[in-house]
Order: structure tokens, then sequence, then C-alpha cells
């Protein structure tokens, strides 16, 4: 069932929130041993939620998601329920408040299941980073979810919840979406609020939903999404009713596809099924053009050197004093040195030492400074294409997922995964993965769709037409 | 800047960065981050001239907010998670007389 299904029933009183959660906790019990999606699952909060659900005044009946079970990335703090971020410095830690897109989606009438594994703090793209081990790829168990909302997709893609929460940074939405075949969307930076997220790049991150439906995702984003007096980044433009603008219609849309980037290495079965994703919106009356992106190839550079180098002043909070592990020892200085040795793992060391020397003096111009500059030039890429494009479309990924293990000991490699998806945040943009098909090997695979700022109504729409056609959406992994 | 990353240079980044690194995380950080280094430097080959750098992509100025009392977290709770708390407050090791 969409989340749709099970709203409109919840709504009608003739499905029960409670037996929805029941199934829905029977599966993770009977197949989360196996593929690992979530760090932690809150039966009983769940099931209470369900039941004030079930026994809701009549007026509260048109929740618009009322009863649909919802998984938690488990970077976002959730009151009352411990809250890890993946990390084993936090593994104690809970939050004495929810986060602003848990309370509006509890106030909306979702039922938080639990929360589900990543990357520590969000920084890798495959959940091998989390302290609490990998998730599974449901389409192939010894392959990468992706991440770094890998728990989430798995949890979507597995039939666990319609619904779930991610972050992206790089494309830590929409990578694992595309790995798992699911929809991920990326919103618009400043569209949703970040308070409450424990953030790893402030100028980055940005919270948004993986679903199956585009109309799942288009009803999530519409609660979420709006003005937050807790983040001043959060925009108070009007949020529209992201659902009423799905109506399968892409008549005269403007594609536009930067070729010379797809030059630079795609798996050639994610190339085709890209293709053939690109025939469906010309087959709806969309129109596909060449494009330009011409600082492409420096994305992945420029967006590590901001990413880390924001990282490094946002993981200074890890000190040992007011949350999270410590480990004593004589002096403070000591104290804050050990603590944060032996509570973030290697890749989360790695990630702040890099930023540390990108801001260090004497090299901060050579690589901050350069990065930011360089930041400037990709925003103005995609300026330059929207003059005469509606969306850019791109594979989610050069290649569908990728083996457990493969990459842990390159980090390099790893990073490159990014390459489609750095662009988008590092111009604020809002981008959306969508299931396209599927390699040989009966891997998924993700098209991926950028649109000019608070666009979101129209990446959705298209989606949702993409949707029509195609079937890939209702592909479900044998478990 | 185009040398590779020192054994020393790493226990100067880490000190910065308050991490303790054992010897094998000094090796190891010190290959990898040479390596990514090296890749990073592509930023060198942009032609930067006169280009502003974007240290915040806000399409609009930040959202200002009442400047009215709100209640805060209770000292209870502000102090739930800490790892070592007495008498209210949060307890850290000596640090007066420290270098």
């Amino acid at each position: 069932m969409t989340g749709r299904d099970i709203r409109d029933g919840v709504a009608r009183r003739e499905l029960s929130a409670t037996e929805v959660c029941r199934s829905c906790l029977a599966r993770v019990e009977q197949l989360d041993g196996t593929l690992r999606a979530f760090v932690t699952v809150d039966v009983d909060g769940a099931l209470a939620a369900a039941a004030a659900i079930d026994n809701r005044p009549r007026t509260a009946d048109r929740l618009p998601l009322a009863g649909i079970p919802v998984a938690i990335k488990d970077n976002l703090c959730t009151s009352g329920l411990r809250t890890t971020a993946g990390s084993r410095i936090l593994e104690r830690f809970v939050p004495p408040y929810d986060a602003t897109v848990v309370s509006r989606l509890r106030a909306a009438g979702a039922v938080v299941i639990g929360k589900t594994n990543c990357d520590e703090f969000a920084m890798g793209s495959s959940t091998e980073h989390s302290a609490y081990g990998p998730s599974c790829n449901p389409w192939s168990h010894d392959r990468a979810p992706g991440g770094s909302s890998g728990g989430s997709a798995v949890a979507v893609s597995a039939g666990f919840v319609p619904l779930a929460l991610g972050s992206d940074t790089g494309g830590s939405i929409r990578q694992p979406a595309a790995f798992c075949g699911v929809l991920g969307l990326k919103p618009t930076y400043g569209r949703v609020s970040r308070y409450g997220l424990i953030a790893f790049a402030s100028s980055l991150d940005q919270v948004g939903p993986l679903s199956r439906t585009a109309f799942d995702a288009a009803l999530a984003l519409g609660v979420i999404a709006g003005a937050d007096s807790s983040d001043a980044t959060c925009s108070s433009r009007p949020v529209p009713r992201y659902e009423d603008a799905l109506g399968g219609d892409v008549r005269g849309l403007r594609v536009g596809v930067p070729r010379a980037v797809l030059e630079t290495g795609v798996d050639t079965e994610v190339l085709d099924a890209f293709e053939q994703g690109l025939d469906v919106l010309r087959q709806r009356g969309a129109t596909v053009s060449d494009t330009a992106l011409p600082h492409a190839k420096y994305g992945i550079p420029v967006y590590y050197l901001v990413a880390t180098a924001e990282a490094s002043a946002n993981l200074a909070r890890y000190d040992g004093v007011r949350y999270g592990s410590r480990v004593s020892a004589e002096s403070l200085a000591g104290m804050y040195e050990q603590t944060r040795d032996a509570g973030f793992g290697a890749e989360v060391k790695r990630r702040i030492m890099l930023g540390t020397y990108a801001l260090s003096a004497g090299y901060y111009d050579a690589y901050y400074g350069r990065a930011q500059q360089g930041r400037t030039l990709i925003r103005r890429d995609f300026e330059q294409a929207f003059a005469h494009v509606d969306v850019v479309a791109l594979p989610t990924t050069p290649g569908a997922a990728f083996r457990l293990g493969e990459r842990l000991d390159d980090p390099l490699q790893m990073y490159l995964a990014d390459v489609f998806t750095v662009g988008a945040p590092l111009a604020g943009l809002p981008a959306i993965s969508i299931p396209c098909g599927f390699t040989a090997g009966r891997l998924p695979v993700g098209l991926q769709l950028i649109g000019r700022s608070f666009d979101e109504g129209l990446l959705l729409r298209t989606a949702d037409a993409f949707e029509r056609d195609t079937g890939w959406w209702k592909s479900e992994p044998v478990l | 800047m185009l040398d590779d990353l020192t054994v020393g240079d790493v226990e100067r980044i880490a000190a910065l960065a308050r991490l303790a690194l054992t010897d094998k995380e000094k090796a190891l950080y010190a290959r990898q981050l040479t390596r990514i280094l090296e890749y990073a430097r592509l930023v060198g080959e942009l032609d930067t001239r006169e280009v502003l750098p974007t240290s915040s992509i806000l399409n609009e100025t930040p959202i200002e907010r009442p400047d009215t009392v709100r209640p805060s977290l209770e000292r209870e709770a502000a102090l739930a998670n800490a790892p070592d708390a007495a008498s209210g407050l949060f307890r850290v090791p000596r640090m007066l007389g420290e270098a």
C-alpha cells in the first residue's frame, strides 16, 4: 500500500492505523535482522501513536499523513528516542526535543516506526561508515544500499514503510534512492527546516522524503516544508499543495542533458536505462536537448573541500562535555582528544582532518577559498542552463550499487560515487531521483532531475508523469 | 603545497582538530589525505579571477524572529545527556594551570 492509500483508508475509518502499524512492525521483525535498515525500532511509541490516530476526534479526520508509518534517518532528533547519527559517540544520546520535520510529521498524523541506519554523521555513500554496521541492499544483499540515508532507502524498498525521511548533503537522499529503486527528493536549500538535524555541512544539508510514489513524496514535502522560527535559513515562501500539481502532464517541458558530463564515465547499462527514461519523457511531450555544465568536473573537489571544512567546525561540539560519550583524562585537552579519537570512526576523522587542513593558515586560499569560488562557477552553470531548459537530467549515479567492502579502503573511489549528485546541493537546487530501470543483474537505476530553486512541484509532477508510463516504481525486491 | 603530507603534517592537523591519533592512524591518514588532496588540487585549474566566493546559498535574507523571551530547555533536560554532571553543572577535568 502507498502512503496515500493508508491515509485515505484511515481518514475514512475503513483502515485501522494500529493494524497498519502492527503489520509494518511484523515485517520489520521478520526481515530486518538481515537487511538492518533500522538502528532503533520504537515498537511502543509507534503503537501509541497509531492508537492515538485511531482514537482521534472527528475534527482531526483530514490529517494529511494520518496513520502512515514513517522511518526517520537517525541524524534527525526524536524526543525521548535515541538518536545516534550512526556514531559511537552518540550511542546513548536521547534528544530532549524533536527536529522540526519530525514534530511536523507527527502533527500531520504520521506514525514514527523507528530510526534508520546511516553513515556516521551522514558522511558516506554506502552506510558502511555507520558504527552500527552496514545495511544491505534489498535487491542484492552483498551490495551497498547507498548512503548516507541508506537505511531510509532500504526501509522503503523492502516495504517496511511507504515513506521515510533522509538528509542530503552531496547526494545522501538521491544516491541510496537510486541504488534501492525508490524515489528520493532533495529540496531547495531553505525549503525545509534543519532544526534538529544533526549538522554535517550547514550550507548544504537539507532534509527530504524517500518514497515509492511521487504523490507520497509530495504529501510529505508539503508537511515538512515551510518557515520555522528555529532555523533562520528556512524560507518563509508559501508552501504549495504539491500533490495538486500532479496530473501527468509534462507537455512542453524542456529537459536539458549535459552530454559532455556523461562522457566522464558512466556504466553502459546505467546509461541505457537513463536514455530510455528520457524517451518516456519525450513520449509524454517533453523536449530533450543538450545543455552545458562546464564546471561539473570540479564538483567533487569543490564539494569535498566545502563540506569537510564545514564538518570540521560542526563536529567540534563533540567534546565529551554536554552530551555524547567521554573518555576520561587528566587534562581537559587530553579528555577532548581521547574522547574524539575513541568516539569517531575512520571516515569522520578523515573528513575532519581534510576540512581542518583546507581551512588552516597557509592552505585556506588554495583549498577552501578556491572551492568557494568554484561553487560560484558551478552555481552560474546552472543559472545559464536554466535560461533555456526547465530541468537538467543526469543519471543519479555513474554505476549501480557496488559491493559492500569494495570501496571501503579507497576513500577517493567512494567520493566519486557522488559525481552527479554534488552539483545540486552546491547550487542549492532541488533534485529528485526516480527509478528508471534495472541493469542486467537486476540492480535498480535512478534518473535524476535537477530543477530551479523552489521548483519541487515541477520535479514531482515530472516524476508522477514518469510513473504513469513505467512500472519501475512498482518493482519490489524478492525478500 | 605540492608535497606529500607527512606524519608531522598529520600530527599538526590532528592537534588543531583535537584528535589523539594512533601511529597507525597517522600513517594511514598521511597516505590517504595526500591522495585526496592531489585530486582536490583540480580546483587550482579554475579561472577564479573576479569570481566571488559562495559561502551561503540562501536565496533570500535570513529570516528574523521577534526578540521575545521563550522558554528554553529545563536544566535537568539539558544535563540529561551529559557524561558527567554534578550539582546542576557539567563537570570537566581541571583546566586552570594547564599550559
